[in-house]
């Protein structure tokens, strides 16, 4: 909770650091929103073309869209400058960091806190609340809502810091991370029963960006898994978040370890 | 032969980063697994959407991941380099030198363009292959033609590019300019969706707007929806996008001389 | 400044620092010519590393560059794990305990500011009282302290970015010392300053370590620097102390010698006088170098009555000699 305080103070300072150049930062914000706009647009025209994909009508795929954007812009809002760890182990602004009396992975998600993506986190809350009028709400499914988008949020919050720790190691590769990162967050846009049942396995198990939006969604839909996994897996996103976030807290903390004995 | 020598010497700059190249290759293979099976149920339900079929579909979307980095879709390439030095204010130099600008930062950016093909763009062309049968192109003119095209979609994609890029003369910081112009780029070059897709007058504006050069005019080459006079205006329309675009360079550049000379930086 | 004979600190629970036997190698990966893959091997940036510093020194941590003064520096601050030897800041281990002893520790690096680029200098202090939770009351009697012994009053609603290079450092600086940390670490605190700013500075962290005890421990390549704060000296090179004590020490030691600078009325040939060696002739004058603890009368003496003198002088050995000598017979 306290390292939560510093956190909102570090950001804060960013934010009105950032508004020094109101030009810049409005030119950046509206560029971002574009290209998730642009984005949605991009659906809307499958459309067009579609009645439904794979079984999913507009509305049904939209409320899969919305919750995993919403859920990655609150995480890639959240993580700000993690993906860019390789570039302050170069310039030594790690090091400094590591002379703070605050847990560096604090420090480094709130460095250069930007609100960066407020256009994708106003588009996904459009989106989701037109999706979500389709829904048939009942107290329960409220709650698995409001769980899917926090557990969602965490899940990504998890593989971005995650794979970023490849950094600690090699900070050529980076590009790697993006396949699990970015691609987990491409693959929550579908439907997932688009996929081969073993991609379904690798996005349960390995990289659980099924529980971002594809389980939980079921249950809101009130539709039958087309694969026919346990109806559990529908409640199992705060467990998935979990599991997510420890692991990733781990790589962390073995990332940094080894920095510190390899000061590379 | 100036050019030449700056354009093999951005070859080898880029080719020093084997492990990002690898890791770039990973990335844009599982992009094109994610996009493919996305194309396949989109097909499947509507067999003949855009007028492709779905073999056609997924050749797109390799393609489109093998053309990605070589026409440097998000912005970067040699271009930054140039926002860089206008920043610090180097480009002042650059101005007086007898070297055109435009030509010497195309010829980097065609070196990097180059590495960049026969690395991240052959490689996720080959797995596409391998793993979903991609369509190959029927003819040795249509293979040439699209070799053809690949070059002019760098063109195309260079010169908006620098003028991005030259935005700094003005504005000091070419990022948020550059953000626009990636979004722009992705969904009107065919990357986010084929333009085939796009209904009405969106589709008659896309396809008639530079970007359609960087993705859906090679890839429909290829695909050998372009023939005989068909062909020719297809790579004409490039043609004629590169030029109008790098007399625009020329112009934005002749404009930011003057500026620079008068105001002195 | 008369340099003490106070040298390296006695032994016992009174230091605060304390470097045992400290050895980091790192492993590199070189290309070698006419092999495909790189050759992994070992390099030594620290060995048999061993000082003490007692609360409130002022040491002086110098060496060639790429000696081993940063690979030092991060061990001492928790950054780096040492792969041999110990050591112990303050009853801690720096490494296992680094948040804890972060605040206890003050950092600057003389070339990257921890400070907000485009925010006033009072917005970054601000929020280093709540990253190291600063007592208001003690954060604003610090605070004023330091803005009038640093001379930043007028400069606190400034961005960071239109401060002069010596503003930003005294804010850095600042920033460093508004948690009351018991040790100062200052990486080329004076590096690009000019000299007005430089005096500023030194008068300010003798006054701090007047004040307040803290201790000091500071990496540079400006002797002067040395010469006007540290009592106290540690040579490093090529990962070793090859000198630890006074600075007037270090001047013996490096067994150096003292000039006589001789203007001739004439040009003439190179004088020959026991006991001086002639180093350097130019036109008239001449420069005879002599051991600094030998007397320089007889010296002069011989030379005013075998030679028309016009002027002499007797320059003191410069530090930066003492130093390149004892780095270069150093391992």
């Amino acid at each position: 909770m306290r390292h939560l305080r510093t956190y909102v103070q570090i950001a804060w300072l960013w934010i009105r650091a950032a508004w020094q150049y109101p030009a810049s930062f409005v030119l950046l914000a509206v560029g971002n929103g574009l290209v998730t706009g642009l984005d949605f647009v991009g659906l809307w025209i499958m459309f067009a073309h579609l009645r439904d994909l794979a079984g999913f009508a507009l509305h049904e795929v939209a409320l899969l869209y919305g919750s995993a954007s919403l859920a990655l812009a609150l995480a890639d809002t959240a993580i700000s400058s993690v993906e860019r760890i390789g570039t302050y182990i170069r310039t030594g602004r790690l090091d400094q960091m590591m002379t703070k009396p605050v847990p560096l992975l604090v420090q480094v998600c709130a460095d250069q806190f930007s609100l960066r993506r407020l256009g994708r986190l106003t588009q996904a809350g459009v989106v989701l609340a037109w999706a979500g009028t389709y829904v048939e709400w009942t107290p329960l499914r409220a709650l698995v809502a409001v769980s899917m988008i926090a557990s969602g949020t965490l899940v990504f919050f998890g593989l971005f810091v995650g794979f970023s720790c490849v950094q600690f190691w090699t900070t050529d590769a980076t590009e790697f991370a993006n396949a699990f990162t970015y691609g987990g967050a491409t693959v929550t846009q579908y439907p997932l029963s688009i996929f081969p049942r073993e991609v379904l396995v690798g996005l349960t198990f390995v990289v659980p960006v099924a529980f971002v939006n594809w389980y939980p969604c079921l249950y809101l839909l009130g539709r039958t898994d087309p694969f026919g996994t346990p109806d559990a897996f529908r409640f199992a996103s705060p467990l998935a978040a979990l599991v997510t976030v420890g692991a990733a807290l781990l790589v962390w903390r073995t990332g940094v370890r080894h920095y510190t004995s390899t000061g590379s | 032969m100036l050019h030449v020598a700056v354009a093999s010497r951005a070859f080898r700059r880029y080719s020093t980063y084997r492990a990002a190249t690898v890791a770039g290759i990973f990335t844009n293979s599982v992009f094109g697994v994610i996009y493919s099976y996305a194309y396949l149920a989109l097909w499947r339900a509507n067999p003949s959407a855009g007028g492709y079929d779905s073999q056609d579909a997924v050749t797109y979307v390799w393609l489109g991941q093998a053309l990605l980095m070589t026409i440097a879709l998000w912005g970067g390439g040699a271009t930054d380099d140039l926002a860089e030095r206008i920043r610090t204010g180097d480009v002042a130099i650059d101005l007086y030198r007898p070297v055109g600008l435009v030509g010497w930062y195309l010829a980097s950016d065609l070196g990097r363009a180059a590495y960049h093909l026969l690395t991240r763009g052959l490689a996720p062309t080959l797995i596409g292959l391998i793993a979903f049968r991609i369509a190959l192109p029927s003819s040795p003119v249509t293979a040439l033609a699209f070799g053809v095209s690949v070059v002019l979609a760098v063109v195309v994609s260079f010169a908006i590019r620098f003028l991005v890029a030259s935005t700094a003369f003005w504005l000091l910081d070419q990022s948020g300019v550059k953000v626009m112009s990636g979004a722009f780029a992705i969904f009107f070059s065919g990357m986010m969706l084929p333009l085939v897709l796009f209904p009405g007058w969106l589709g008659t504006l896309a396809l008639g707007l530079p970007w359609a050069s960087y993705v859906q005019v090679p890839a429909d080459i290829w695909l050998g929806r372009h023939s005989g006079a068909d062909l020719a205006s297809a790579l004409a329309f490039q043609v004629l996008w590169a030029v109008v675009l790098l007399a625009a360079c020329h112009g934005v550049l002749r404009l930011a001389t003057r500026k620079v000379v008068v105001q002195g930086g | 400044m008369t340099p003490t004979a106070q040298g390296p600190a006695p032994h016992g629970p009174a230091a605060l620092i304390e470097v045992v036997d400290l050895e980091r190698t790192f492993d590199v990966r070189r290309r070698v010519e006419g092999r495909r893959r790189r050759v992994r091997e070992s390099v030594v940036a620290v060995r048999d590393l061993s000082f003490e510093v007692a609360a409130g020194e002022m040491v002086g941590y110098i060496g060639p560059n790429g000696a081993g003064k940063s690979t030092t520096i991060k061990m001492l601050t928790g950054i780096l794990v040492p792969t041999g030897g110990h050591v112990r800041v303050g009853g801690l281990d720096p490494s296992r305990d680094r948040v804890e002893l972060a605040r206890r520790i003050g950092v600057v690096f003389g070339q990257r500011s921890t400070l907000w680029w485009d925010l006033p200098l009072r917005d970054s202090f601000d929020l280093l009282q709540k990253m190291y939770r600063i007592p208001p009351q003690r954060y604003r009697a610090n605070l004023d302290r330091f803005v009038e012994l640093l001379d930043l009053g007028d400069r606190l609603d400034t961005p960071v970015r239109q401060l002069s290079l010596g503003q930003r450092m005294r804010g850095d600086i600042a920033a460093a010392l508004l948690h009351d940390p018991e040790v100062l670490y200052l990486d080329e605190p004076t590096i690009g300053l000019d000299v007005v700013s430089k005096s500023r500075l030194r008068e300010f962290l003798r006054a701090l370590n007047g004040e307040r005890g803290t201790t000091l421990l500071l990496t540079t390549h400006d002797l002067q620097d040395i010469e006007a704060l540290c009592d106290r000296v540690i040579v490093i090179d090529r990962g070793t102390a090859v000198y630890d004590g006074s600075l007037g020490g270090l001047h013996a030691r490096g067994g150096s010698t003292r000039t006589l600078v001789v203007d001739l009325v004439d040009e003439a040939a190179p004088i020959d006088v026991p006991g001086a060696t002639v180093r350097r002739i130019e036109g008239p004058r001449q420069w005879l170098s002599f051991p600094s603890d030998a007397s320089a009368a007889p010296i002069v003496a011989a030379v005013a009555s075998a030679y028309d003198v016009a002027d002499l002088s007797i320059q003191e050995p410069a530090i930066e000699d003492v130093i390149r000598d004892l780095y270069s017979r150093g391992a």
